[in-house]
């Protein structure tokens, strides 16, 4: 418990916001990120402190190369991503090892076990070990302010950028933070032109690989006496090697334990686990995902257990640490059965009608990343692809060209204007410079909505909230080389089915922009008074229940009749022209 | 008197703003003293789907979430969503429904009914079940997106969480415009139950 005087500086703060508070104290001036869910409100946060440069980049790559710039003029500077993006990232990240820094240098990854919002659930610790560059992992937002600190020293003290891994139930999880003044260098560092250091040609690389791997020694013997590695010695029956939230979880689980705390994931303390190990008669490792610390314990010769009883696939909580390691589980109450709620789009959202249009057309759908993903789930189910960012338009491409002769018509990329520019449009110019035929349909709703509505090159503002000008997708398509664009309203189910068609059809690489705004922006919330409110009128409406097989969440069914909810109901127009008996109506008088 | 400690489960649908609600609480702990960690999950979690947040408080918390059969509490903003998580309670814990009816999208679509037997099967759960009209209470202030705090206004009485803790928490977490009706939700959720409840 806290006492008053301490009052003033206890904060109760998410781990993102733990981090973005770290990288204002350590001085952090330059951070870059593209946003994705669970890393997003990391620069948006850090982004509020006075005197701080923060950017959206168009993608992960960018935003690591920006902070490799930062850091070699000197500053301070933090790439942040999820896990899928240190992917995107990873080229400049490889060599960005070689190189070292200038001003402390800090990459952040936020992985998502149990895939809340992500595509898979890959474990970014092994970049760590393949990129040779040392990570922190935090266990609560405490620690995440404390590592995100300790990285930016350690980063200028080994000369090496520094990974901070980050997972769901670190970023999302609010915890007790004290607050600390900024303490970070009075000034930038200076640049000094330093090519050896700087220009990867095989002749630098080649001296700097050698002293990678001295500095990986070093930091090998910094991490064996490094304070957040550090043992609980208790009961010695049983002994826990951990990190992250996983840590929590044992502790919970097992308060009597003996307990290594890993605080770096890399390089691993090879003496401190050893010692730890033959203090204890049973070891077992607790970690989320892969068997990355078990099995640099396995290499090390020592008997563990690890992933023959806790679980690799999702995350993990007390009870499954629990269970794991003594077999208990006391029973639980058996499941409800219940309807089930999966995420939907919202009422009005203009993917929906895009998605109703592209349905009756039968193509095969290469889809991509972001709200329209939903497209998959009933009712529309009308997406037969989805991999990475930027992936459709190359796998539309793919298709297309491995059915030969028959392949123009058949199928189409679907993929978000901020996904587009993250990753999309070199495939898009793929298929102009390789004579492709196909048809990408570009969702425009004017920001990066999944993540929570954030700026993008196309939406005119800056995450610093400029102006700046706003980049004109349908130039940008024709300037690649694509002879036909067209700008369509989603809303209007029926034109947007025409253009569709006609242009799948066309022997020639084409875009049809789907241009509707985002529900959940604030400017079209403001607009609501000017759009109707729509109702069903009872005595019209015969029960046939297309209206509510369209999915919008505004539209029920009860007692034999299609009835709309006037405080869901967007005013979106979709609905209306669906319903054969003309029975949804504007609302007077609201 | 305060609980010394406690597991809170809150359960909702995307937009009915649980993670606000657990929010509020979370600073009222907090400023009581305690360690607290609460734990969510966003992006595309949240579309309207089911929504969950956990919310530990004690003299020192560790894991930030709450393990299936051991929350004391658990506050459902809609019948269904109380009836889902129903085994994160502890035997004899707390249950407090909002009896709102939100239809999921197979009710909606007329693909199935609302479950009728919603509230015997809650009245299943627990002995302790308390059902309150937070819809009303917030239609009534003109607010519906009140309904989050007349919530735990009515859960603040049954965590005996004192109302001036939970008043500051509520002026740090809303902005000025839409505080004055959040206060006067909280406290038309406090009068939902009796102090002795």
């Amino acid at each position: 418990m806290s006492s008053a005087a301490d009052k003033q500086k206890v904060c109760f703060l998410s781990g993102n916001e733990a981090v973005a508070r770290g990288a204002f104290e350590a001085g952090a001036q330059v951070a870059s990120a593209y946003p994705g869910t669970p890393s997003t409100e990391i620069l948006q946060e850090f982004a509020r402190y006075e005197g701080v440069y923060a950017e959206w980049a168009p993608n992960e790559k960018v935003a690591v190369e920006v902070a490799i710039g930062a850091s070699m003029a000197g500053t301070r500077a933090m790439a942040v991503m999820k896990h899928v993006g240190v992917n995107v990232a990873a080229d400049p990240i490889f060599t960005a090892s070689y190189t070292g820094v200038g001003g402390g240098l800090v990459i952040v990854t936020a992985d998502d076990p149990e895939l809340h919002s992500s595509q898979n659930e890959q474990d970014s610790r092994h970049y760590s070990l393949a990129a040779k560059i040392p990570m922190l992992e935090p266990s609560d937002s405490a620690e995440a302010k404390k590592y995100t600190r300790l990285a930016f020293e350690l980063s200028e003290k080994f000369d090496t950028p520094f990974f901070l891994r980050s997972t769901t139930r670190i970023s999302h999880v609010k915890s007790v933070v004290c607050l600390e003044e900024p303490s970070g260098p009075a000034r930038p560092k200076e640049f000094r032109r330093d090519p050896a250091k700087w220009v990867m040609l095989p002749v630098n690389a080649k001296r700097r690989h050698a002293l990678v791997e001295e500095r990986t020694n070093a930091l090998r013997e910094f991490a064996e006496t490094f304070a957040e590695n550090r043992i609980e010695w208790g009961d010695r029956s049983l002994g826990i090697i951990t990190a992250g939230v996983s840590y929590q979880y044992v502790k919970e689980a097992f308060p009597d334990a003996s307990v290594l705390k890993l605080g770096m994931a890399y390089p691993l303390p090879e003496r401190l686990i050893r010692e730890f190990a033959s203090g204890v008669s049973r070891v077992v490792v607790v970690e989320e995902l892969d068997p990355y610390i078990e099995t640099h314990v396995r290499a090390l010769g020592i008997a563990t257990e690890g992933k023959d009883r806790i679980p690799i696939l999702g995350e993990l909580d007390p009870r499954a640490v629990r269970q794991a390691i003594t077999g208990e589980a006391p029973p639980l109450r058996a499941a409800e059965l219940l309807p089930p709620r999966p995420p939907n789009m919202c009422p009005g959202c203009p993917h929906r009608g895009f998605f109703a249009a592209l349905k009756k057309l039968d193509a095969v759908v290469t889809g991509d990343i972001g709200c329209y993903t939903l497209a998959a789930l009933p009712p529309l189910q009308s997406m037969d692809l989805c991999v990475c960012m930027g992936a459709s338009i190359g796998a539309a491409h793919g298709f297309e060209k491995a059915l030969g002769g028959e392949g123009c018509g058949k199928a189409v990329a679907v993929i978000g204007e901020s996904t587009f520019l993250h990753s999309g449009v070199t495939g898009l110019m793929n298929i102009v410079y390789n004579r492709g035929r196909g048809t990408v349909a570009l969702l425009d709703n004017g920001t990066t909505a999944m993540t929570g509505a954030q700026e993008n090159p196309s939406t005119g503002r800056t995450l610093l909230k400029e102006a700046t000008r706003k980049l004109d997708l349908k130039a940008l398509c024709e300037a690649l080389g694509v002879e036909h664009v067209y700008v369509v309203n989603p809303h209007d189910i029926k034109e947007t089915e025409a253009i569709l068609r006609r242009e799948i059809a066309r022997p020639e690489p084409s875009v049809i922009i789907s241009r509707a705004p985002c529900v959940l922006l604030a400017e079209h919330r403001k607009s609501r008074k000017d759009r109707p409110v729509y109702e069903v009128a009872p005595d019209l409406c015969v029960g046939c229940k297309v209206c509510a097989r369209f999915g919008c969440p505004a539209i029920g069914f009860v007692e034999d009749k299609a009835r709309i909810n006037a405080l869901m109901c967007d005013g979106c127009n979709q609905c209306p022209p669906l319903c054969k008996a003309r029975a949804i109506v504007e609302k007077a008088n609201v | 008197m305060t609980l010394p400690r406690g597991d809170i489960f809150m359960a909702g649908v995307g937009g009915q703003g649980a993670l606000l609600a657990s929010e509020v609480l979370g600073e009222a702990f907090l400023s009581l003293g305690f360690d607290v960690k609460k734990s969510e999950v966003h992006g595309m979690a949240q579309r309207g789907g089911a929504v969950t947040t956990h919310l530990r408080f004690g003299p020192k918390v560790y894991s930030p979430l709450i393990e299936p059969g051991k929350a004391d509490i658990l506050i459902a903003f809609e019948k269904i969503e109380g009836l889902r998580f129903a085994h994160y309670l502890r035997p004899g814990g707390i249950l407090l429904v909002n009896t709102q009816e939100i239809s999921p999208p197979s009710v909606a679509t007329g693909k199935e009914l609302y479950p009728a037997d919603a509230v015997e099967r809650l009245k299943a759960v627990t002995d302790r079940l308390y059902l309150v009209d937070a819809l009303s209470a917030a239609l009534s202030l003109k607010e519906v997106r009140a309904v989050n705090v007349v919530m735990i206004g009515a859960g603040s009485m049954l965590l005996k969480l004192p109302e001036d803790a939970c008043e500051l928490a509520l002026k740090k977490v809303f902005p000025e415009r839409v505080l004055d009706v959040n206060i006067k939700a909280f406290r038309a959720g406090r009068a939902l139950l009796s102090p002795d409840a």
